[in-house]
């Protein structure tokens, strides 16, 4: 449990870090944020990386900040920065609420918000969150900035479209509007444990019918995502048990669940089933 | 001056004596010892379940800076594979492990080689450099299908355990009904939060070569090594640091300690093993995994008749130093605290291609409660009476005690000492609350919800001989109590010092028992078996009488008195009804060989405390997950030393009991791969999934074959937890029955649910 000998560079600035991170990604170098995950692969001996690109010092990612449209979240934002809501309305309790699922106490004091995105496991709750509410990715390189779409971002299991010299260096949350109501459910065996499948809903009411409803699977299948048909059976209709019902069952039928050899398709189809069904009973 | 009131300590909760070290972060475990110059030794283990060794090609690692050495199966030839301890038949003796495979490796994790380096860095990158070409062989992988070939002429069943008493045949013929059941607990273990060590030293100028990081039977393990290396008992020494628990698993002789020993010999290194959390989960010993196949014969009343069990022991790949200790109990206790007039068991030791098996917590009686317990309630669906009623209808009555079983087990009769079952039964329904938790269940299940509530009832046994020896010294300091038990931070220091102070007369807090140094001490039993505070406390008793009966003989003629006129007070012996004393530190300075004495308890049969546990649970029914609602234990132990010691026992081995009912379990894949190697496959519980218990613990039932009336305490938590949470989960289901394997995961109560 002794990871491979590396380098590990610990640049000040941004440049820095971008120049550093071209010149060692050709020779197995990788970025490291908290460590909450890369560390104990490391530990395994799963990944061996010749260099280390430590961003913990790294000036001008640590911030958290909204311009009234959009709430950026910098490279170094760790998961406990949310246990009290870092912005007011939905968005700022949402996320609050979704922070206390992620792991354990200590590992939430270290582990990084893009890092759990760099990271794209299928289970992630901040993965789930940016899938589900459109966040935007901003890229940077020495070869320059890239915005990606949450939706055009995660490739599949712990695969995402980031070039190994590209730095995730802040994404973007939309801000909710303060009448958007919002539900989260997660299943896991233990407190604490990844989700075995999570679902996150918000939705607005107008005239009592639901509009703009969005409706995001996570641990389900490679990467968290919108559900279509689940959100097609919610805007329009009155929110109640049966629709609550209807949509869940939308959601179970269109997924296409990952398997292991702890869990069968037809449970996790179960389980999104379940999942959505009580975020939504917990939306309202 | 009146003579100070003596103070009792025997059965009271005093706070721990062994607590400041660990407390204060000055614990020494054994990673913390290190010598100068040592080694570190690196295992390279089999990433193939079964296979033949073509090569191992070791220059590039050999050609690494920092590695000094390599060893496979070639080097340690001459080592003979590691012997039994306990239940060892000859039948299994080909079935033992080598400290290197060679050969044939039989699981993944099985030690093919070890690297010798400067430090765990350039170790690990050595053993990554180290080839081996296996081919791979057809893997056995289920206990349950036909034996296979283990080897020439050897078959994967070496041997069945077979035990009887009674007419099981007119049991059966005579029978109004009969209720048959297939019913398995899955793979798991005890996973000690400190993984094992050990270190290797060898003392060229005193021909001594010392082994530290031993635990749980320093002197069987001292003598045994000695013997594999060739040398003379008292030329090996064991050290135990604190250990961070024990549960069976750890202390045994595993191929690394054997491996640091011969090391430090051959290179005159101290040679340094620390095992990681990835080898510890293929590497300790498992546990636990049985399929039994059971019938009852029952009568009109649902009273037993007889019964009749096949069962099926994966014991993996090896047999250890347990050898048929788990199935052997397993087959013996099963019976429990029933009236059983006909009894028949056949136990299959079957060897399969996984991490080998020894003991862990209540050995053989977590699987066999769970079997009985499942038996009992599946004969009350079968009479239609409730499953308490039915148990009331078989308990063996008080006045049948000492009820002799009429089997055997780790070379002892086994003759339950005495006991009240049918009284701690109520006791424990009455602090359950059972009749106002029955109403509200049912008004609860009225509403939808899946609620449920059982009980399960046990036997344990304890208090394993043959003997213990303890030394009783009085030292300037206060008193040193030597003994050859072991602690595995079950609170021994702190219990033997309770016994010792009552019957020495001084304060518990001046007393130091120490306890697993072979050089201190020339024999010992060490713990195991909930033996310790049996036969040591009772053996420290006596010594400590002895030393009294010493000292107020010396004091006497000191004092000009006589002894019958003296007692010993907070160490210091008094007149009894006043006047000048004297210190005891003092009486063993006045005389030429100080004072100290020495006493042997030896007992040849087990004492047997007993339990019932009370479960409610509440089973979500669209995730087929299981919520622990209420826990209650009632456990009678004779005389509890420690109270709160005794809780923190039943609490924690409850904390074990449900990890193996619902969370924790090995899995394997067809070709014999491990799939539980870390924490987040291998899920034990914790502190979220762990029930809050109501623990009572009860006295009635002395033991009549020690002094105080003590029975050990260390099993009771566990061994029927699985018995009780699956019958809650059958309650909650409304389905008798339903649940028929363990861990009951969600995945699999769910299919339950739907099905
Ligand atoms: C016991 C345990 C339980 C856990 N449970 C959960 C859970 O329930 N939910 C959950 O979401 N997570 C869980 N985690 C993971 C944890 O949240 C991690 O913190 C997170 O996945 C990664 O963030 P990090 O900052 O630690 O990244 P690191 O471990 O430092 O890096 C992870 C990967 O992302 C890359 N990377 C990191 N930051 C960037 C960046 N800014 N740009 C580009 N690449 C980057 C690294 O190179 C590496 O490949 C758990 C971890 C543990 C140990």
């Amino acid at each position: 449990m002794k990871p491979a000998a590396f380098v590990r560079h610990v640049p000040k600035t941004l440049d820095e870090a971008l120049k550093v991170l071209s010149d060692v990604a050709p020779d197995d170098g990788r970025i490291l944020a908290g460590g909450q995950s890369l560390v104990p692969i490391m530990a395994f001996r799963l990944a061996k990386p010749a260099h280390l690109v430590d961003i913990n010092e790294v000036e001008g990612l640590q911030h958290i900040a909204s311009d009234g449209t959009m709430l950026s979240i910098g490279a170094r934002v760790r998961h406990a920065a949310f246990h009290k809501p870092v912005v007011d309305g939905p968005l700022g309790a949402l996320l609050a609420y979704v922070a206390r699922h992620i792991a354990h106490y200590p590992i939430r004091m270290r582990g990084t918000f893009c890092g759990s995105l760099a990271h794209a496991d299928p289970s992630s709750e901040w993965c789930l969150v940016s899938a589900t509410l459109g966040a935007t990715m901003v890229v940077k390189s020495t070869r320059g900035e890239r915005l990606i779409a949450a939706a055009d971002f995660f490739e599949g299991i712990m695969s995402t479209v980031l070039a190994e010299d590209e730095l995730l260096a802040e994404v973007k949350l939309p801000l909710l509007s303060a009448d958007t109501k919002f539900g989260f459910y997660e299943f896991s065996r233990r407190a604490g444990d990844f989700a075995m499948a999570s679902a996150l809903v918000t939705y607005r009411l107008e005239g009592g019918q639901i509009v703009d409803a969005r409706v995001g699977v996570g641990g389900a299948e490679p990467s968290p995502r919108r559900i279509a048909e689940a959100e097609a059976a919610l805007n329009g209709q009155a929110p109640g048990e049966d629709i609550f019902r209807a949509t869940a069952e939308a959601a179970a039928a269109a997924v296409e669940p990952l398997e292991d050899h702890q869990t069968t398709g037809e449970y996790r189809r179960d389980l999104v089933r379940a999942v959505v069904h009580r975020a939504l009973e917990n939306s309202v | 001056m009146p003579a100070p009131t003596k103070q009792t300590y025997v059965g009271q909760s005093l706070p721990r004596l062994e607590d400041r070290p660990l407390l204060t972060g000055q614990g020494r475990f054994a990673a913390d010892i290190s010598f100068p110059g040592q080694w570190t030794m690196r295992v390279v283990r089999s990433g193939v379940a079964h296979g033949r060794i073509l090569s191992i090609d070791t220059r590039a690692a050999l050609a690494l800076p920092g590695v000094h050495a390599v060893w496979t199966g070639a080097d340690v030839a001459h080592i003979p594979p590691i012997p039994f301890r306990l239940t060892g038949l000859k039948a299994l003796e080909p079935y033992r492990q080598p400290v290197l495979a060679r050969d044939i490796v039989r699981y993944v994790g099985e030690p093919v080689a070890v690297v010798f380096a400067q430090d765990q860095y350039v170790a690990e990158d050595a053993a990554d450099l180290i080839d081996i070409t296996i081919e791979p062989l057809p893997a056995q992988v289920r206990a349950i299908d036909a034996p296979g070939v283990y080897a020439d002429d050897l078959s994967t069943e070496p041997s069945v355990i077979r035990k009887s008493f009674g007419d099981i045949e007119a049991a059966f013929r005579d029978a109004h009904a009969v209720v048959a059941l297939e019913l398995s607990v899955g793979r798991h273990s005890g996973v000690p939060m400190e993984t094992r060590g050990a270190i290797g030293r060898y003392d060229e100028v005193r021909d001594i070569l010392e082994m530290h990081g031993a635990a749980k039977v320093p002197h069987w393990n001292r003598d045994t090594i000695a013997q594999m290396l060739g040398r003379d008992r008292n030329s090996v020494q064991f050290f135990e640091g604190h250990v961070g628990g024990g549960f069976g698993i750890r202390g045994e002789i595993y191929p690394e300690d054997v491996l640091v020993c011969a090391a430090a010999l051959k290179f005159r290194r101290p040679v340094k093993w620390i095992e990681d959390r990835r080898e510890h989960l293929i590497a300790a010993n498992h546990s636990r995994d049985q399929t039994h196949r059971i019938r009852a014969a029952i009568d009109a009343e649902g009273r037993i008749l007889g019964i009749d069990n096949e069962f099926f022991h994966d014991n993996g790949a090896y047999m250890r130093t347990h050898a048929a200790t788990v199935p052997d109990l397993a087959a013996a206790m099963l019976p429990g605290p029933y009236r059983v007039p006909a009894y028949r068991v056949a136990g299959h030791i079957r060897l399969t291609n996984k991490t080998p098996a020894g003991t862990y917590r209540a050995p053989g009686r977590y699987e066999s409660t769970f079997v009985r317990e499942r038996l009992l309630d599946a004969i009350a669906a079968k009479v239609g009476v409730d499953t308490v009623e039915i148990r009331r209808r078989n308990l063996i009555a008080k006045g049948a005690m000492p009820y002799t079983l009429g089997l055997e087990t780790l070379g002892t009769h086994i003759v339950y000492d005495s006991g009240d079952y049918a009284l701690l039964l109520d006791k424990t329904l009455a602090a359950a609350g059972w009749d106002d938790l029955q109403t509200q269940l049912q008004n609860r299940r009225a509403k939808g919800e899946l609620v449920g509530a059982a009980v399960a009832m046990f036997v344990e046994k304890s208090g394993l001989g043959p003997f213990d020896t303890v030394r009783v010294e009085v030292t300037p300091d206060g008193i040193d109590v030597i003994t050859g038990v072991a602690s595995i931070g079950q609170g021994i220091e702190t219990v033997i010092a309770q016994i010792c102070a009552d019957a020495l007369g001084v304060r518990y807090d001046t007393i130091r028992v120490i306890h697993g140094q072979t050089d201190r001490i020339d024999r010992g039993m060490g713990a195991f078996a909930s033996r310790v505070t049996v036969m040591c406390g009772e053996a420290t008793r006596m010594a400590a009488g002895k030393l009294r009966d010493k000292a107020l003989r010396h004091a006497a003629q000191l004092m000009q008195t006589g002894a019958e006129k003296l007692d010993i007070v907070d160490g210091e012996v008094v007149r009894i009804g006043g006047g000048p004393s004297m210190p005891l530190f003092e009486l063993a300075r006045a005389l030429p060989d100080g004072l100290s004495a020495e006493d042997t308890f030896e007992s040849t049969h087990m004492v047997y405390p007993y339990g019932v546990h009370v479960a409610a649970v509440k089973v979500d029914p669209a995730t087929g997950a299981v919520a622990i609602e209420r826990y209650v234990i009632g456990y009678d132990i004779g005389k509890a030393v420690n109270p709160r010691l005794v809780e923190g026992q039943i609490a924690g081995g409850l904390a074990q009991g449900v990890g193996g009912a619902l969370l924790e379990e090995f899995l394997y894949d067809e070709a014999g791969e491990p799939l539980s190697v870390t924490f987040a496959d291998y899920l034990m519980p914790t502190a979220r999934e762990v029930p809050a218990s109501t623990i009572l613990i009860t006295e009635d039932a002395p033991s009549p074959l020690n002094a105080l009336g003590l029975k050990g305490a260390g099993e009771g938590g566990a061994n029927p937890a699985g018995a009780a949470l699956a019958a809650a989960i059958d309650d909650a289901l409304q389905r008798p029955g339903a649940v028929t394997r363990l861990p009951v995961t969600p995945m699999r109560l769910k299919a339950m649910t739907s099905g």
